[in-house]
C-alpha cells in the first residue's frame, strides 16, 4: 500500500491489540489470525453490534505490496466491515491468510448473519471457515471446480460445466 | 474438450433430512442460532421442531415459481401446512459481476453494478462511483449540480422501487389491481429517467466524477408532475389495501422478525427499521446532502410483514417530500468535475482541438488511473445499505470489486420470519423481505 503511515517508528495507535490504520478517512484494523475471533468479541462489546459485510480478496497479482505496521502480507486477505449502530461509527478488520493454509475461524457464534458470507468467501475464494454449519457453495454450482474470484482463475477459459453432460 | 473432473464433493446445498444433519446445521435452520436467552428461545419454541421424520415433507419453492421474485429457489420441511424449516437456495442468477469488475476499467465499472440490483439501477452507480471518488480523493469537490442531481434522481428511483413492491406485495397475495397500478405509477418515474438518462434501466447515469449529462429542459415540470400526481393516487392505494380487513388479515402478525435477531442478521432497510430500530443511513451517517434536508425515518413496531408494507409506504411520501425540496435548492452551475484526469473533454472542443481528441480517446479506451488503497463506502437504497468495496492497486481497472448487496443479507432473515408460519404465508414473507435476484447472485 502506498500510505506511508504504517511505519514502525511512529506512533501506532493500537486497539484491542492491532495496528489501528486510517484508510481514506475509515478506520482500519490489522488483526493476525489468532487475535481474530477475540478482536471481533471485543469490539461487539464495545458496542460494534452489526457485521455489514465479511468478504476476501486475492493479492496474488500483487507480490510486492507492503502494509506497514511489521505485518507480513500473505495472499488472500479477509476484510469484515463492522457497524455500530449506537454510535454510529464502522471499523473494519484486515486479516492476513496464508496460501499454504486457507483457513479462519469462523464468526458464526458472534455474528450469525456471517453464514452467507463466509459461504460467499468460501466459494469465490477457497477460504475454508472452521466451525462454520454449513460449509457449502452458495452461488457456484455445488460440483464446480475452483474458486472463481481467485487470480489464477482466468476469465472465459472455463469449458462450462453442466451436470450430466457428456464432455 | 478439457475433462471436468467429477465435482470437488464439498456437499450438497440441499436442505437435508434431519437423520442426515448435524446438530449445529438443524439448529440454524431452524433458526436457534441467534444467542436467545433460554427463556426467549421457550416463547418462540411454540412450534414442535421434533415432528416424526415420516410426517414431514420436504418441497421445493421455486426457482421458478410466480412469486418467489426472479430465481430464488426455497426448500422448505412441511408438517402438513406448517414451515418448519426453510433454506433459501440462490445463485441461479450468477453471473459473475464482481469478478467482471475486475476487468473493467473505472469508466466502464458502472455499465456493471447498475445491473446488480435492477429495480435501483441509480444507487448502485451512486455507491460504486462515491466509493471510486474516494480513492481518487475528489469526494470533497464534485460540483453541487451534481450532488444534488445524484439525490433527485436516487429519490426518484426509491420511489419507482417502492412502487414496485406496492405491484408485487399486491399481487403475491391477490389484490391483482395493485400490480397494474405500481407498475403504472412506476412507468411515469421511468420514463422521467428515460429522458435524463436515455434509458428506463441500467443508466450507467452517475460516474465517477458527477453525472454524465444535464438534466434536459422541461426536467422541473416532468417532476411536478409526477409528484402531484402520485399523492391523490397513493391516498387509493391507501384505500384499496391499507385499510382493507381481508389486507391487514394476511400480512399482520406474518414474518415477525425482533430487532435482536435483526441486528444478529445483518439486516438493513425496511427489514430492520420495521422491528423498531431508527436506523436509516441518509439520516444516522449522511452522505451527498441529506443532512441538510428534512425528512422522517419511518419505524414499526411489530417487526411484520404489515409494518414492512406500511414503511415502503409511506416511504414513497417522504421522498416525495425530499425531491419538493431537491427541486427548490437544485443549483446551477457544472454537473460533473472538471477535472481532466477523470472527465472528458466537452464534445465541441474535439472538433478544434488534437490535444482534446487524444485525450477524450484514451479516457474511453485506457480509462483514468486510481492510486493503491482500498474503501468501503455505504449508502441506503431502498432494500437497505449497499456498500461497495474496491481495492485498488494504482492501475485503470479495480484490483477487487465487491458488492455489499441488502439483499443478499436480508434473505437470511427468512428462515427466521417462515418459521411456524403457513405455507400461504411464506409467499407473504418472501413478498415482504422484496429481495432482487440480480443482487442477491450478482
Amino acid at each position: 500500500m502506498s500510505d506511508a503511515t504504517g511505519t514502525v517508528e511512529n506512533a501506532v495507535e493500537i486497539q484491542h491489540g492491532c495496528p489501528v490504520q486510517d484508510s481514506h478517512g475509515q478506520r482500519v484494523l490489522h488483526a493476525s489470525r489468532d487475535q481474530y475471533v477475540s478482536v471481533i468479541k471485543a469490539l461487539a462489546d464495545e458496542g460494534y453490534e452489526m457485521c455489514v459485510d465479511l468478504t476476501g480478496a486475492d493479492y496474488l497479482a500483487m507480490p510486492h505490496r507492503t502494509i506497514g505496521f511489521g505485518i507480513q502480507p500473505e495472499r488472500f486477505e479477509l476484510v469484515v466491515n463492522l457497524l455500530s449502530l449506537s454510535q454510529r461509527k464502522r471499523i473494519r478488520l484486515r486479516v492476513q491468510v496464508p496460501a499454504d493454509d486457507v483457513t479462519m475461524p469462523t464468526l458464526f457464534d458472534i455474528h450469525p448473519g456471517t453464514e452467507a458470507h463466509e459461504r460467499e468467501t468460501f466459494d469465490m475464494f477457497g477460504i475454508v471457515f472452521i466451525g462454520h454449519p454449513d460449509m457449502t457453495r452458495i452461488l457456484m454450482p455445488e460440483d464446480w471446480d475452483g474458486h472463481p474470484l481467485r487470480k489464477d482463475y482466468s476469465q472465459g477459459a472455463i469449458p462450462v460445466q453442466f451436470k450430466g453432460a457428456h464432455s | 474438450m478439457t475433462v471436468i473432473s467429477a465435482g470437488t464433493a464439498e456437499g450438497g446445498q440441499e436442505l437435508l433430512s434431519r437423520s442426515e444433519l448435524t446438530a449445529k446445521e438443524l439448529l440454524r435452520e431452524v433458526g436457534s442460532v441467534l444467542r436467545l436467552s433460554e427463556a426467549e428461545a421457550a416463547l418462540l419454541a411454540e412450534v414442535e421442531t421434533e415432528a416424526p421424520e415420516d410426517q414431514t415433507m420436504i418441497i421445493n419453492m421455486g426457482p421458478q415459481h410466480p412469486s418467489t421474485h426472479g430465481v430464488l429457489r426455497l426448500m422448505l420441511e412441511l408438517q402438513g401446512e406448517t414451515v418448519l424449516r426453510c433454506k433459501p437456495i440462490i445463485g441461479y442468477l450468477h453471473t459473475g459481476m464482481e469478478k467482471t469488475g475486475e476487468a473493467l476499467t473505472y469508466m466502464q465499472g458502472g455499465t456493471n453494478v447498475t445491473r446488480m440490483d435492477y429495480l435501483s439501477p441509480l444507487n448502485n452507480e451512486l455507491v460504486f462511483s462515491m466509493a471510486v471518488e474516494k480513492l481518487l480523493g475528489i469526494d470533497g469537490d464534485i460540483p453541487e449540480r451534481a450532488v444534488w442531481m445524484r439525490m433527485l434522481l436516487s429519490e426518484l428511483n426509491r420511489m419507482s422501487s417502492h412502487l414496485l413492491f406496492l405491484a408485487t406485495n399486491g399481487m403475491d397475495l391477490g389484490a391483482v389491481s395493485m400490480m397494474l397500478y405500481g407498475w403504472r405509477e412506476r412507468e411515469d418515474v421511468l420514463r422521467f429517467f428515460q429522458k435524463v438518462t436515455g434509458l428506463r434501466m441500467n443508466h450507467n447515469f452517475i460516474r465517477p466524477g458527477g453525472v454524465a449529462a444535464d438534466l434536459p429542459a422541461g426536467w422541473r415540470d416532468d417532476v411536478l408532475a409526477i409528484l402531484e400526481g402520485l399523492p391523490s393516487r397513493l391516498e387509493e392505494y391507501d384505500i384499496l389495501m391499507t385499510g382493507q380487513p381481508i389486507w391487514r388479515e394476511r400480512l399482520q402478525g406474518v414474518g415477525v422478525i425482533t430487532a435482536q435477531e435483526a441486528i444478529a442478521l445483518g439486516a438493513t432497510g425496511p427489514i430492520l427499521r420495521s422491528t423498531g430500530v431508527a436506523w436509516d443511513l441518509r439520516r444516522d451517517m449522511p452522505y451527498l446532502h441529506y443532512d441538510e434536508l428534512e425528512f422522517d425515518v419511518i419505524v414499526g413496531q411489530y417487526g411484520d410483514a404489515y409494518d414492512r408494507y406500511s414503511i415502503r409506504f409511506n416511504e414513497i411520501r417522504e421522498s416525495m417530500r425530499i425531491v419538493y425540496q431537491i427541486l427548490e435548492r437544485m443549483p446551477s452551475g457544472d454537473f460533473r468535475i472538471q477535472n481532466k484526469k477523470v472527465t472528458p473533454p466537452p464534445r465541441a472542443r474535439i472538433d478544434e482541438s488534437m490535444e482534446a481528441l487524444i485525450h477524450h480517446f484514451k479516457i474511453f479506451t485506457e480509462g483514468f488511473k486510481v492510486p493503491e488503497g482500498e474503501v468501503y463506502v455505504a449508502i441506503e437504497s431502498p432494500r437497505g445499505e449497499i456498500g461497495c468495496y474496491i481495492v485498488s492497486d494504482g492501475s485503470s481497472n479495480p484490483y477487487r470489486m465487491h458488492v455489499r448487496a441488502p439483499s443478499f443479507v436480508n434473505i437470511q432473515t427468512m428462515p427466521h420470519m417462515m418459521r411456524g408460519g403457513l405455507v400461504a404465508d411464506a409467499v407473504a414473507v418472501i413478498s415482504s423481505v422484496d429481495p432482487v435476484l440480480g443482487e442477491v447472485d450478482r
